[in-house]
């Protein structure tokens, strides 16, 4: 078939108004392929926000983060493997930082409630959660000080009685502005503020809302408790795509100083934060797959609806195909007036669907803490629902024009 | 000198514009075989203006399917023009209908929603090159049939008369070699039939080839040259002054258009 440029214009024309001639039949004719598109664009869309939103926040956290704690193997009775069996130790936080080559810095963390107050007589006594840490965490975590010094090597190793509050712990003890020298009485002992850190908001993954935060050398928080206290660790990887090596390597030294065999499963665990990432990005690809899926199916329906009518169309139009024939139309240009017809219709039944979407995923994006301000339809979802659409058409348009295509002009023009 | 005689028969055939030998039309309906056409001979030159009569049944509209191109015959050869077309695939024979053949309907055949320039112009969308001039084509040809005041009407806005002027101009656009008619005023009234009929003889005059099927002797007689049918073969083939029936008419005094 050759196309002819001018021809297929004329015929492009031709069917938009041929569809615009019977508007109410082509409108309820697309209306498979107007709910198929409206309803997986905007899916897509939604779930194109909500994946950004999640990767923000892992991406926040920082994407070449690795958490080790402490795990009795699943389904192992807790007599087995008793908290001192499975708790991190010190020496094993050096062995780590010192014979993980993947793992840029590490940082032990440690929670224990106390009770804090300021120096001033009116103050009331609150119950704050403390957090052992080393210096390193300050780069571990992106959490520079904002006023006066972070924590150095040296409170560190001489478990000096310093700590870091944030903006909130300044807000609820009514601290001065910068409280950089002021003293705490934690657990009624002397601690000297040395800095301020800025109050981050909690992720998506952080339970509750208690945004005070006290910070204390972990050497200090070991002092503070009992023997065997327990502490996970957080290293950095040197990079995202390093994690996975850097969770292999944690799992070899740890094991090793545990003197775990062949046989006996982790009493630990290792988890990075590109793991997860790893695992949302499958799920979100699960959940479009199954959307796509669910698309398909709508537009094989949308698709038989477009053959029904364009098989009417053709009946209905036999005279008029046959005097077309008869003052010279070729087979195949007949063929290209329906097939274009029916692509015409799906084409205009994909966009009235995205128009459809787009309202529906702006009223999305309106839905307070939905989380979904960021939904929008992808280029790439906008592609191929003309790409699928303009299938659709050519696929189920194509049996009702090749019908056209065949039919004997001088049959076609004694039909009644 | 021995070259002489061919060559001269081969130039005496290009001059014929149409040139039919032992054409035949079997239509198998089920069990039955209905010979349309059992042998046709026929030569027709260049701007003859020739009636085809004969009985309901006799072959007519077979024969003017055929001479059209819009149907092939069962055996026997065709040329048109030179070129033989009793072979020719659909895709060819729609070509040589959009270029050589002009055709006119009994029920007009006009698209009912496009305006009377629409419904003419419509060949040319369908020519190479149709898209050059064909506004200004399709005025003049509607002109041409006197239908200037109503281009833009569309079918259900004009009378028979008018629709089948339409339906000529459409016949006309692409200058045809030949213009086919297959009783083109048998819709018609006696008076449009004979504002028709001098459409016709008026194209004629112009050069056009006419070939036109019709039941009334009225319009016949226009024509110079009249072919009868009988039960698919040719019954008598004369120029108007010979034909039985014409001179017979002409004794009882009718008038001649
Ligand atoms: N498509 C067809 N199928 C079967 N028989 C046909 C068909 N077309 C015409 N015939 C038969 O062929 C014969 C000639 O028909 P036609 O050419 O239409 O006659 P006319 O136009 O002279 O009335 C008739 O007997 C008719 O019944
Ligand atoms: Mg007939």
């Amino acid at each position: 078939m050759i196309l002819n440029p001018i021809l297929l214009i004329q015929t492009i024309f031709l069917a938009i108004s041929q569809i615009w001639a019977n508007k109410m039949r082509s409108f309820l004719t697309s209306l498979g392929i107007i709910i198929g598109v409206a309803s997986v664009t905007s899916v897509i869309a939604a779930l194109d926000g909500l994946r950004t939103l999640v990767l923000d926040e892992f991406e926040q956290i920082g994407a070449s983060k690795l958490f080790i704690f402490p795990q009795r193997p699943a389904g192992e009775p807790r007599n087995l493997y008793p908290h001192e069996r499975i708790r991190l130790s010190m020496e094993e936080a050096l062995l780590l930082q010192e014979h993980c080559p993947s793992i840029a810095q590490l940082t032990p963390q440690t929670s224990l409630g106390a009770t804090v107050r300021t120096m001033s007589l009116q103050s009331d006594t609150i119950t704050a959660t403390l957090t052992g840490i080393w210096p390193s965490w300050h780069d571990i975590e992106n959490r520079s000080v904002v006023a006066g010094r972070p924590f150095s090597q040296i409170d560190e190793e001489n478990a000096r009685r310093v700590c870091l509050v944030n903006e909130d712990a300044i807000k609820e003890l009514r601290l001065d502005a910068d409280p950089t020298g002021d003293f705490l009485l934690i657990n009624d002992n002397r601690f000297l503020i040395v800095g301020v850190v800025e109050t981050r908001e909690p992720t998506l993954f952080e339970m509750g809302n208690a945004t005070t935060e006290v910070f204390i050398p972990f050497s200090t928080a070991a002092r503070m408790q009992p023997q065997n206290f327990g502490f996970h660790i957080i290293a950095q990887a040197i990079s995202p795509e390093a994690s996975d090596e850097a969770r292999h390597e944690v799992e070899f030294v740890l094991r090793r100083s545990r003197n775990l065999g062949p046989d006996e499963a982790n009493t630990f665990g290792v988890e990075s934060i590109d793991q997860f990432v790893q695992q949302f990005k499958t799920l979100a690809a699960g959940i479009t797959a199954i959307a796509g899926g669910i698309v398909a199916i709508s537009l094989l329906v949308g698709g038989i609806g477009i053959m029904n009518i364009m098989l009417v169309s053709v009946s209905e139009r036999t005279r008029e195909i046959g005097l077309r024939k008869a003052i010279g139309a070729r087979p195949s240009a007949i063929l290209m007036q329906f097939l274009v017809e029916a692509i015409m219709l799906c084409f205009a039944g994909g966009l009235v669907g995205l128009i459809v979407a787009q309202t529906m995923v702006m009223g999305l994006a309106r839905i307070p803490n939905a989380g979904l301000e960021a939904a929008a339809i992808p280029v790439w979802a906008i592609v191929l629902a003309f790409a699928f659409s303009a299938i659709v058409g050519i696929v189920f348009g194509m049996f009702p024009a090749i019908k056209a295509a065949r039919l004997d002009p001088i049959d076609a023009l004694r039909h009644e | 000198m021995l070259l002489t005689k061919p060559t001269e028969g081969h130039l005496l055939q290009l001059t014929m514009t149409i040139r039919i030998r032992q054409l035949t039309k079997i239509y198998r309906v089920g069990v039955e075989t209905i010979h349309a056409l059992r042998g046709v001979d026929l030569e027709i030159a260049d701007n003859e203006f020739v009636a085809i009569m004969g009985s309901s049944g006799s072959g007519k509209s077979t024969l003017m399917n055929i001479l059209g191109c819009l149907d092939r015959p069962t055996s026997g050869t065709y040329e048109l023009a030179g070129k033989r077309t009793d072979k020719m695939g659909a895709a060819e024979l729609a070509r040589i209908r959009n270029e050589q053949i002009g055709f006119v309907f009994q029920a007009f055949e006009l698209l009912p929603r496009q305006t009377a320039l629409r419904n003419v112009e419509l060949p040319l969308v369908y020519a190479r090159g149709g898209w050059l001039g064909r506004r200004k084509r399709a005025r003049e040809v509607l002109q041409r049939v006197g239908l200037g005041e109503r281009m833009t009407h569309r079918p259900n806005q004009l009378s028979g008369g008018q629709k089948q002027r339409v339906a000529i101009a459409r016949a006309l656009i692409n200058k045809p070699t030949i213009l086919l008619a297959d009783e083109p005023t048998g819709n018609l009234d006696s008076q449009t039939t004979e504002e028709i009929i001098s459409l016709f003889k008026e194209l004629h005059a112009q050069g056009q080839t006419i070939i036109l099927v019709t039941h009334e002797e009225d319009v016949a007689a226009v024509c110079h040259r009249i072919i009868r049918l009988r039960d698919g073969e040719v019954a008598s083939d004369q120029p108007r002054e010979s034909d039985p029936v014409h001179r017979e008419r002409l004794a009882r005094g009718a008038a001649v258009l």
